[in-house]
């Protein structure tokens, strides 16, 4: 079991189901050990996750417009828990109604997400970004 | 094969109880006080020879037996995350019969390591990581409890890439140890058979020589085991009746016993967390009507007992003072002792099936309300069966088991509804969960005939 592991969950009371099974999908079929927490996950469950299955990153996802009121805090509390070297990465509808993207990115990152993904982004781009950062050579 | 002989060695008597095969009955039942001075035998004999009064001497075909003697089987439960690893591996001891004595999480502190020194545990369990996962805590642990000079055995059930590095560091340190499969090999998965295996087995092998049982184990035909393993076993085969469970009062412990998936029983709601076990038990150290009443108090307060049992603070306390300095008396029935006693027992119900159910939490999201489930849903049990002798012994006896039941002021415990109570007046549950490892028909046809089931 030398696959990376990564914690995926949408966070909050978010029950959009359809776009968590298409990254859990493309995630594994990359080679990744993909840890799908499903719908309506809290941070405390991400973080534990993580914990247990010494994760490289957990990958949250927000698609009701609640985003930045969920996602707040989670990077502190990962760097509480003893998950320093854990990435965070966020996507999906991130903010209500139309903003600039730009500065929805900005936002998320403030709040220490490494990387930010509005729905817009395919998938492949966003795997092959996170899999860089995390040293992970895909699997095709 | 005829007549079978089932014993169970407590911490203050010894229980027979005399089955026949042939006409699935119990001859009679007796029982005689044990103390720590006597030799475990003493309670034995004193007690075969009061069943022989009763139905004179048999040529027993099995003798079986069952042991809560010297503390029961003392053990600590370690993990990485409290919901976890440490939920797990604590459900694996609960399940094996052991007596809990705590349950640690993440890497072991010095004082936590100095805690588990003092309570000196017949059997540690160390999990964390799931396989795969983490390495780093349970190999900190490992070496922690290296450390200590009580040489208790440990199971390992962790994270099968760090299992015999944990194995070799504790085998360094001199403690024996047993690798077996991660009690959750897997995110979310519970496997907690194969560390209940283990610590049966090691109960049988070292455990009952070293709380003195060896002369107990000489004339007995099958292995003693855990007197709570027993009980499991005599509810998971009563679970063919309907969705069951036990509760068992005792003077230091309380035990609960679920046998029922546990899924959500109301609209709209969502499972959290780890999927307990069809068959679960939980212990309660803090709960009982005897030695753990400063704790039991502590949980329950002392007003709340007194307005329960309808008598004043003061002689409340009275009483359990009396019953603090000498744990063996008895209350007169119709004293106010007795109806401080049937409330003692009533809340040991109440919180310990508190504890054991599951809870609901309530999310409002833009689609209404959600409920968000963790632990079991209870309200669907069919059958709650009371045991232990403050339970059975009391004329209350239904009313004490009626604690256990959901109420309109706490909606979100998912306690059961509508149960059947039933009293096991004759106290044979554990002699039954014997008795079904040698014919299982027989203790089923016996439990529901007792139990009107
Ligand atoms: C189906 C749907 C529902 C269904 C969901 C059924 C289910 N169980 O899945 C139901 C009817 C329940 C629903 C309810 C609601 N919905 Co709705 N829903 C949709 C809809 C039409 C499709 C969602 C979908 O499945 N998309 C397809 C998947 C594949 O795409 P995706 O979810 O975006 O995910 C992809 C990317 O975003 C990205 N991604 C996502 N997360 C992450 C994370 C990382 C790390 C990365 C790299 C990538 C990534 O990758 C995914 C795969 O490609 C969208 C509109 C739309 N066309 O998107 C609205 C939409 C998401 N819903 C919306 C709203 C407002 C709601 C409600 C609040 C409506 C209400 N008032 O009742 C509720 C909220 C309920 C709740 N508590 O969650 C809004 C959100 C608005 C906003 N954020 O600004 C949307 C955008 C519609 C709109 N235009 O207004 N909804």
């Amino acid at each position: 079991m030398a696959n990376t592991t990564v914690v995926l969950g949408v966070i909050g009371a978010d029950v959009h189901a359809v776009g968590n099974k298409i990254i859990d999908f493309a995630f594994a079929n990359a080679g990744y050990n993909v840890i799908n927490l499903g719908v309506m996950v809290s941070q405390e469950e991400f973080i534990e996750a993580a914990l247990e299955s010494d994760a490289k990153a957990i990958l949250v996802s927000s698609l009701y417009g609640h985003g930045e009121i969920d996602c707040r805090g989670l990077r502190a509390k990962c760097d509480e828990a003893g998950l320093k070297d854990v990435r965070v990465y966020v996507g999906g509808n991130l903010v209500i109604g139309k903003v600039d993207t730009g500065m929805v990115v900005e936002t998320f990152k403030n709040m220490g997400f490494d990387r930010v993904f509005p729905s817009n982004v395919p998938i492949e781009t966003a795997l092959r970004e996170i899999s860089e950062d995390l040293g992970h050579t895909i699997k095709s | 094969m005829r007549y079978i002989l089932c014993a169970d060695f407590g911490s203050t008597y010894s229980k027979l109880t005399a089955v026949d095969l042939q006409t699935r009955e119990i001859l009679a039942t007796s029982k005689a006080y044990t103390t720590i001075e006597t030799h475990i035998l003493d309670g034995y004999n004193n007690a075969l020879a009061e069943l022989e009064a009763k139905i004179g001497k048999l040529e027993y075909d099995r003798r079986l037996a069952a042991s809560s003697a010297a503390g029961g089987l003392k053990m600590i439960a370690v993990g990485l995350v409290p919901s976890l690893t440490s939920n797990a591996a604590k459900m694996a001891a609960s399940s094996a019969g052991a007596k809990l004595m705590a349950t640690y999480s993440y890497e072991l502190s010095g004082a936590e390591a100095a805690a588990i020194e003092a309570a000196k545990p017949d059997i540690l369990l160390l999990s964390g990581g799931i396989d795969g996962g983490n390495k780093d805590v349970i190999l900190h642990n490992a070496k922690v409890l290296a450390g200590l000079a009580h040489d208790m055995p440990v199971i390992v059930a962790g994270n099968k890439s760090a299992a015999e590095q944990a194995r070799d560091t504790l085998e360094a340190g001199g403690k024996p140890v047993i690798v077996v499969e991660n009690v959750m090999p897997r995110f979310g998965e519970l496997n907690i058979m194969p560390a209940k295996s283990a610590i049966r087995d090691l109960f049988i092998s070292r455990i009952v020589s070293a709380k003195g049982l060896d002369d107990a184990q000489a004339i007995m035909s099958a292995e003693i085991v855990p007197t709570p393993l027993a009980v499991f076993e005599a509810c998971e085969l009563l679970a063919c009746k309907g969705e069951l469970m036990a509760v068992d009062v005792g003077g230091a412990t309380t035990d609960v016993y679920s046998m029922t998936d546990g899924t959500p029983t109301g609209a709209n709601t969502i499972e959290k967390g780890l999927k307990e076990p069809f068959a679960k038990r939980s212990v309660e150290g803090d709960l009982g009507v005897r030695y753990s009443v400063p704790s039991l108090v502590g949980e329950a307060g002392l007003e709340a007992l007194a307005a329960n049992a309808g008598l004043d603070p003061a002689e409340v306390s009275g009483w359990l003072d009396a019953v603090c300095r000498d744990t063996s008396v008895v209350a007169e029935r119709g004293t106010p002792g007795a109806a401080v006693d049937d409330e003692l027992a009533a809340s040991c119900v109440g919180i310990s099936v508190a504890r054991h159910a599951g809870r609901l939490e309530s999310v409002y999201t833009v689609l209404g309300e959600m409920m968000i489930q963790t632990g079991k849903d209870l309200g669907g049990v069919q059958i709650l069966i009371g045991t232990g002798g403050s339970v059975i012994n009391s004329p209350g006896a239904e009313n004490i088991l009626r604690r256990a039941l959901a109420t309109a002021e706490d909606p979100f415990a998912l306690l059961p509804r509508n149960p059947r109570l039933v009293i096991d007046t004759g106290n044979i549950l554990t002699a039954m969960g014997l008795l079904s490892g040698i014919n299982r028909d027989a203790a089923l046809a016996i439990m529901s005939r007792e139990f009107g089931l």
